[in-house]
């Protein structure tokens, strides 16, 4: 039971790593990733949200969705809980935390329209994943997307003050960068 | 059946999920204090760090909050500071009206950028603070501006670029002396002084007359014939090195006259 569990976490954060191999939620990925301390603000945010999503859909698909037969409602109500959800918690931490409100910032929201997050949800159904299991699969993926994130973000801030051709400058030159990060990856493939 | 199953079911979370939205909106509400975004409005958002807080929101939440006083801004106008003064309830005048307190970067450096002068070619970083840790950069003159342009960088205001001989170039109309540059510079020439003054010693060498003529075709050699010559008492020499009183400068621009080394120079008044 452990094993499969960090099977579960080590693949959701290098091998099945949602940015750099499934290619979801590369909004962030390139918006965010300019300064470091931004990206790992974003990363945490992200992490926070896919943990309570990942929870948060699992109820609502076994609880309510099957038993009543209701599975094609799948898409549409996770996207309604994880709106929600993410409102919710911007609420409570603002009142209860007001620091790490502030260290999270505009992410909170942000975080409403990401496609890893529903990804997650996605995938925890249909690989029926119980509530533990579903909970670490989405706690590995926001820590994939967190080191994914921090990665480019370091990697940007050099090409920051690197002489870049003027025609790559900006998004051409950190697509190739994402391109070459993702096949990078790829050589992690065999760690389990 | 299946599409008012379907409708029922989604209507239902969403007002679920609204009712615990609106309980928890009324549960964790956070009052803020009004006056912050009254303040935020005449806040000029550049978010320089010049006053010391971390952005131009957290100047406002202090002014609010802890009474700190708006003429930390210094990127303000004077119309706006007295908004925000009458927000605050301060009858007081925000700023002073004083010419000399309007202050503007200069760059205190002149040097021509010809290989005469370097030690080696330096093809690092393009940034001032990298290229210092290489043997104190590639000139011979260890307060030669590098010419790298991290105080164009640093500058929130749009106020620097680079000009002629790789040295930067200051406007001084957009320029609010937030003294980010002041901070960017590894090699400290940037000297943060009063705008309508328009003469000016550009170098910063404390070096000995000997070592800054064989380093530099502009320097300061600290001679004292400007001292000699100034009317207004103005000029001292400290440590080889000329250094223009702005209190007591009157702006003839004698000693740019007499300087043997084109050190002094005036410039043409800022069109403010």
């Amino acid at each position: 039971m452990t094993e499969s569990l960090i099977g579960i976490f080590l693949t959701a954060i290098f091998i099945e790593n949602f940015v750099l191999n499934q290619i979801l939620g590369l909004c962030p990925f390139i918006g965010v990733s300019g300064r470091t301390e931004s990206a790992v603000g974003m990363g945490i945010s992200v992490t926070f949200v896919m943990v309570m999503a990942g929870v948060a859909t699992w109820a609502v698909q076994n609880l309510i969705l099957v038993p009543y037969s209701l599975e094609y409602l799948q898409t549409v109500s996770f996207i309604l809980i994880i709106a929600a959800l993410v409102q919710f918690v911007e609420m409570v931490i603002k009142k209860l935390a007001p620091a790490l409100y502030k260290a999270l910032g505009v992410f909170l929201p942000l975080i409403t329209t990401n496609c890893a997050v529903l990804g997650v949800a996605l995938i925890n159904v249909k690989r029926n994943y119980g509530l533990l299991e579903s909970a670490i699969n989405a706690l590995g993926g926001g820590l994939g997307f967190l080191l994914a994130l921090v990665i480019m973000s370091g990697i940007r801030e050099r090409l920051a003050i690197s002489e870049v051709p003027v025609v790559m400058r900006g998004a051409p030159i950190a697509f190739i960068t994402a391109g070459l990060l993702a096949t990078a990856f790829m050589g992690l493939s065999g760690l389990i | 059946m299946n599409i008012i199953i379907a409708a029922l079911f989604l209507g239902i979370l969403g007002l679920i999920s609204g009712i615990v939205l609106s309980f928890a909106s009324k549960k964790f509400e956070v009052k803020v204090d009004p006056k912050i975004e009254q303040v935020m409005q005449y806040i000029p958002s550049a978010n320089c760090g010049g006053c010391g807080y971390p952005g131009c929101a957290a100047l406002a939440e202090a002014i609010v909050n802890n009474g700190a006083s708006i003429s930390l801004c210094v990127a303000i106008s004077k119309r706006n500071a007295d908004a925000i003064n009458k927000i605050m309830g301060i009858e007081k005048e925000a700023k002073s009206d004083d010419p000399l307190a309007r202050k503007a970067a200069l760059i205190r450096c002149q040097g021509l950028d010809t290989d005469e002068y370097k030690n080696f070619e330096y093809a690092g970083v393009k940034d001032c603070q990298a290229a210092v840790l290489v043997q104190n950069g590639p000139w011979k003159c260890p307060h030669r501006c590098l010419g790298l342009g991290s105080c164009v960088a640093a500058c929130p205001f749009d106020a620097l670029k680079m000009g002629p001989n790789n040295l930067p170039v200051v406007d001084e109309a957009k320029c609010v002396a937030c003294g980010k540059c002041v901070v960017a510079c590894p090699k400290q020439i940037i000297e943060l002084v009063p705008q309508v003054k328009t003469v000016h010693v550009l170098c910063v060498s404390n070096d000995t007359a000997k070592d800054t003529v064989k380093m530099c075709k502009v320097g300061c050699i600290g001679c004292g014939i400007c001292k000699k010559n100034c009317p207004a008492d103005a000029i001292v020499i400290e440590n080889n090195l000329a250094k223009i009183n702005y209190e007591k400068c009157i702006d003839c621009g004698k000693c740019v006259e007499v300087c043997p080394r084109k050190s002094i120079i005036k410039e043409a008044l800022p069109d403010i």
